[in-house]
């Protein structure tokens, strides 16, 4: 058993690989909790799959593929925050039209270049084994001001989730927090392209998140608890890959889907994670007592 | 609802459609960064009864909202000490009144005046409010100070104590950690009033506070909108409860596009200004004709 935790860690490619994967975790689970709390999955998929094109400009020509893909992403999330200020049009519509359009723009570039399903894989699966010590302080700094950013902002991008009307009223810059918001989503999904590639990095983001929103009804705790499952997930997707010589994208991927199942199933059973749980619904609970029968509560 | 007609006379240039409608779909106006909105068109209109030190003047305010009229020519004042009811039916323009004062939507024409100095509290409608975030009723109230407390800064004393005010007056401080997901709706109504009441206003803005809370937590915002009158702040609150309007209230205000009559509550009893506010006023004058 501890021969087979510590075996990968003789391999320096392994390293860098955990520390990659576990900088990824911890950012995305503390970024992806606005994107569950705000209900941006979808916007999130759509600059995931909009970055793309610019990770294939920027490989066509030779410049760095984070920048290419941070500024196509960016260029897509300014262009939603814009549009869904203005509630006439159905947003998830435009969205649709414009993250296709984006994908397939990113295909045909890449396919200018001869070797290019080589290269397509890994822009959409990841290639966390293949990643420089260079990358991986990259990430690390990346990741460090992309979490201050977000604490910083706490208490405005609270008040806006809560209530955007009235914090526009109370003259807080509702827009300018959305595009920030919009923007440190696009870069952290940039910066989490190469553990999980294009295709899966959506999940990195809202999984863990989703599981910690289950687990509790505070925004600190569900942050902590976003971090540390994103974290410890990826770090323990990489083991599987390692062990069962998988994919490494898919099998973080599939591990941070397994703890997420395991709590949705697990909670409302047990009597004291129902306690912990407490899902938001419109009944009411009136006093701790009324919790108990919670076990008969799923036969109407 | 077929629309009405302002044939009376005494409202010129107010070209009526034939359809009552308030959109709330447009969000695209400014942010309410200054104390004064000004729109094109100025107002020339002498209001009687305003005074310099109003905290409210709404002078010929007009909205347009998708294309449509949703507000023409209203004009209303606020004073210190005063609990102003706001009445009209559903469509009426009520709540777009409360969002062109608060500048979340473009004035067509007119103005909205308030004196600096004096930060103005809104309290939305209930389902304004992302009641499923993971925050508790502490949490959100300090939420009301996020302008005040300032960027990059935590909470200070006195806004920890400005909370507490705020929760004690709302009757809600024993119930200042539970989750707001797992509230009832009176209760959820006095956490937006404590939030609003949390940036210590001089003008409170409130929403149809009586819809659909139980009958002690209406006993209670009754008592505590008294209250902060009371205290020298002012209140306009929009309701289609008239019973609560006639107990609550010291103004009341008749909206209907426009501001049809406003006077005491006693108002409310006035049969044939209740029928014009609501719509109904051709049925009014035609009844009254007849009983003559």
């Amino acid at each position: 058993m501890i021969e087979f935790l510590l075996d990968p860690w003789d391999l320096p490619f392994m390293q860098r690989a955990f520390a990659v994967a576990a900088v990824t975790g911890l950012v995305c689970g503390v970024v992806g909790v606005f994107v569950v709390l705000r209900g941006m999955a979808f916007i999130g998929d759509a600059v995931a799959h909009s970055a793309f094109p610019g990770v294939a400009l920027a490989y066509t020509f030779n410049g760095n593929l984070l920048l290419g893909g941070a500024a196509a992403g960016i260029v897509t999330a300014v262009g939603i925050a814009f549009v869904s200020q203005n509630r006439r049009l159905k947003e998830d519509t435009v969205i649709g039209v414009f993250f296709a359009f984006a994908f397939g723009l990113g295909i045909v570039l890449v396919s200018t270049r001869d070797t290019w399903t080589t290269d397509l894989s890994s822009f959409l699966f990841g290639q966390v084994l293949a990643v420089s010590s260079g990358d991986v302080w990259t990430a690390a700094a990346f990741g460090a001001v992309l979490v201050t950013v977000v604490l910083a902002l706490r208490k405005e991008l609270v008040a806006v989730s809560l209530d955007r009307e009235t914090a526009r009223a109370a003259g807080l810059p509702v827009f300018r927090l959305d595009v920030t918001l919009y923007v440190v989503v696009t870069a952290t999904i940039v910066m989490s392209l190469e553990a999980v590639g294009n295709v899966l990095v959506l999940a990195l983001m809202i999984t863990p998140a989703a599981t910690a929103r289950m687990l509790t009804e505070r925004l600190g705790t569900m942050t902590l608890l976003a971090s540390g499952i994103g974290c410890a997930g990826s770090m323990a997707g990489l083991y599987v890959s390692y062990s069962y010589d998988l994919a490494a994208g898919g099998s973080i991927v599939v591990v941070l889907t397994s703890v997420f199942a395991l709590v949705w199933l697990l909670a409302p059973r047990h009597g004291l994670l129902t306690r912990a749980l407490r899902r938001t619904t419109d009944a009411p609970r009136v006093s701790p007592p009324a919790e108990i029968p919670a076990a008969t509560a799923g036969t109407p | 609802m077929t629309g009405t007609e302002t044939g009376s006379g005494n409202r010129t240039g107010t070209e009526t459609g034939t359809q009552i409608r308030a959109g709330t779909g447009a969000e695209n106006g400014p942010p309410a960064e200054t104390q004064t909105e000004t729109g094109p068109g100025t107002g020339s209109r002498a209001e009687t009864g305003t005074t310099i030190e109003s905290l409210l003047r709404v002078e010929s305010a007009s909205v347009t909202l998708g294309g449509r009229p949703a507000l023409e020519d209203a004009s209303l004042t606020v004073d210190p000490g005063e609990l102003v009811g706001l009445i009209g039916p559903n469509g009426a323009g009520k709540t777009t009144l409360l969002r062109a004062v608060l500048g979340l939507v473009p004035l067509a024409s007119g103005r909205v005046r308030r004196p600096s100095g004096h930060p103005v509290g809104y309290v939305p409608q209930r389902h304004e409010f992302a009641w499923d975030f993971p925050i508790d009723i502490a949490g959100s109230v300090m939420s009301g100070r996020t302008r005040s407390i300032g960027w990059l800064r935590r909470p200070r004393a006195a806004d920890r104590e400005a909370v507490d005010r705020a929760l004690e007056l709302a009757g809600l401080t024993e119930l200042r950690r539970r989750p707001i997901g797992e509230l009832s709706g009176g209760q959820r109504q006095r956490v937006l009033v404590a939030r609003a009441l949390a940036a210590e206003p001089g003008l409170l803005l409130l929403d149809e506070p009586f819809t659909g809370v139980d009958v002690p937590t209406q006993e209670h915002l009754n008592e505590l909108f008294r209250r902060l009158a009371g205290e020298g702040k002012a209140l306009l609150m929009t309701t289609h409860d008239l019973a609560a309007a006639a107990r609550t209230c010291h103004r009341v205000v008749l909206i209907n596009r426009t501001v049809v009559a406003e006077g005491g509550p006693e108002l409310l009893a006035d049969s044939e200004q209740m029928l014009r506010a609501f719509g109904l006023h051709r049925a009014a004058t035609a009844a009254g004709a007849v009983a003559a």
